[in-house]
């Protein structure tokens, strides 16, 4: 979180090698105090000093919402990204200190569902397992679909399986396992709400399919953390501060803003929130419209930005900020 | 028929559309008295002929007396089920609800109370809101709940009208609460007892 709320000075208390792509980290804060409760769905910001390049990716929360003494996050290795998922991966060891934001919940579960169904592809799982701990504690009803790509990349399928028996149902790609989603909608009690998290075409798929058969917008939720892409090099004006500077091609609109000096808006860093939105006063050249947030017709018109994700192509770009 | 026409008003106050067929595994209606003609129109549709194997109608006669039951009878719609009242019909509607699979359809038309009633047992029974498509027909009578002693009275006309529950002399506002699914309603002579201006019918 940006404005207002205190970030959380923490300590990385345990990496855990989950398998040849993926490890968790577990953060306690510095003097010992409880974490903030956080809802299923949540995420953290953790920010990094990368040698030099301040760093500030979004990850969700996985631990148990009613653990207080510490907050657990997944990180996939990305090689061909910007380097936050290798720097989480290369460098962070037991013992260092680090900084979060506090826990911001884009995807929180709809407590008026009857029924909560979950669909998860690949890393999209972590949201999932801090949200079934909650619904379990809660007594809900729930119900999730796993696809991942081979038994060995299946991070949790054995822990969540053991611990949530048929609730859990688990396909892998490599032994031709697809979900039989049309059938799975069919047969859904009135009420359920279908959640998904995980590849851009997953989320796609399971909203059109849903639709078409005849489920409500409401009832059918999506998170898709967008990393900022690699793109060329620009160069931006920003109006309210009187500050000009080139975005480099590994970094964001919205980080070098912040390197600049300026104070700018954000929750999500992902495209998904609106909180980074920004005015455009001057635009000579093309925006790369990278986010979910804006619709069709604003991002045409291209009076507004969001700099966490979207980037520029052209002569001249002035910002209001 | 005409399509009923409403002032702005404040945001609690609903909006109502015209019914359309939707897409889905099943289509279920509630209606009351002129509400039926709305349906009626609805499966003048071309695209609505294949939705009739699939559809359940539940209807009830106005307040005022409308029945169209006939006109609905002719849809030859797979159910179609006339209650005297939607009290009557309201343990059917959530059997209806509580079998039902995602992919249900809701429609209601007709008047406001019946309307909101129905998109509350939807809501009970898990659907968003935003979910039930509403029309009105007929109608402007309101449901209107009594915010002293809390009970509701059915087709208001008047306004100010004679709480039916408390007697106090209630002012009918267009600030309407979905969870109760009723305009709500305001001792009217609080500040000086026996003041009431003149009703007049502003609900017809
Ligand atoms: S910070 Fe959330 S959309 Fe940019």
């Amino acid at each position: 979180m940006s404005v207002g709320a205190p970030k959380i000075p923490v300590v990385v208390a345990e990496v855990v090698e989950v398998n040849e792509l993926i490890k968790r980290f577990r953060f306690v804060r510095r003097d010992g105090a409880a974490m903030p409760i956080f809802s299923g769905g949540s995420h953290v910001v953790v920010e990094m000093d990368d040698h030099g390049t301040r760093r500030m990716n979004p990850y969700s929360l996985m631990s148990h919402p009613a653990d207080t003494m510490g907050y657990e996050i997944s990180v996939r290795r990305d090689e061909v990204g910007r380097g936050g998922s290798l720097y989480m991966h290369n460098h962070v060891k037991p013992g260092m200190e680090m900084v979060l934001s506090q826990p911001v919940n884009l995807f929180p579960l709809d407590a008026r569902a009857k029924k909560h169904l979950m669909i998860a592809g690949g890393i999209g799982i972590t949201p999932f397992v801090a949200q079934m701990a909650q619904v379990e504690t809660m007594g809900g009803r729930f119900e999730l679909h796993y696809s991942v790509r081979s038994p060995a990349l299946g991070a949790y399928v054995d822990r969540l399986q053991q611990h949530y028996g048929p609730r859990v149902h688990v396909y892998f790609d490599e032994l031709r396992q697809q979900i039989d989603l049309k059938t799975l909608l069919k047969s859904q009690p009135l009420g359920t709400h279908i959640y998904v998290c995980g590849p851009k075409g997953m989320i796609g798929w399971v909203h059109a399919t849903a639709k078409a058969m005849g489920w409500p917008d409401r009832a059918v939720h999506s998170e898709e953390f967008l990393a900022p892409p690699v793109g060329l090099a620009f160069d931006v004006q920003l109006a309210a501060s009187g500050k000009s500077f080139t975005v480099q091609p590994n970094q964001s609109l919205l980080e070098a803003i912040e390197a600049a000096g300026v104070e700018a808006p954000y929750l999500c860093r992902g495209g998904a929130c609106g909180q980074c939105e920004t005015e455009v006063l001057r635009c000579d050249g093309h925006i790369e419209h990278n986010d979910h947030w804006l619709t069709d017709d604003q991002k045409a018109a291209n009076t507004k930005i969001m700099p966490c994700v979207s980037r520029f192509r052209g002569a001249a770009l002035i910002l209001d900020r | 028929m005409t399509k009923t026409m409403f002032e702005p008003s404040i945001t609690s106050r609903p909006v109502y559309g015209v019914l359309s067929p939707g897409v889905g595994s099943a289509h279920l209606f509630v209606a009351d008295g002129e509400g039926a003609e709305a349906v009626c129109d609805l499966f003048a549709k071309a695209e609505a002929a294949e939705m009739k194997s699939a559809s359940h109608i539940i209807y009830m006669p106005g307040a005022n007396g409308c029945d169209r039951s006939a006109a609905l009878q002719a849809l030859g719609v797979a159910q179609f089920y006339r209650a005297p009242s939607f009290a009557s019909a309201q343990p059917r509607l959530a059997k209806v609800l509580a079998d039902a699979h995602m992919g249900l359809q809701v429609y209601a038309a007709g008047t406001e109370g019946l309307m909101a009633q129905v998109a509350t047992a939807a809501q009970a029974a898990g659907l968003p809101y935003e979910a039930v498509q509403m029309e009105h027909r007929g109608s402007l009578a309101r449901r209107v709940q009594c915010v002293h002693c809390k009970g509701v009275t059915e087709n208001v006309t008047l306004d100010p009208f004679v709480c039916s529950h408390c007697g106090l002399s209630l002012f009918v506002r267009d600030h309407f609460s979905r969870r109760i699914a009723a305009f709500q309603g305001v001792n009217i002579d609080a500040e000086d007892p026996g003041l009431v201006p003149a009703s007049v019918e502003r609900f017809k």
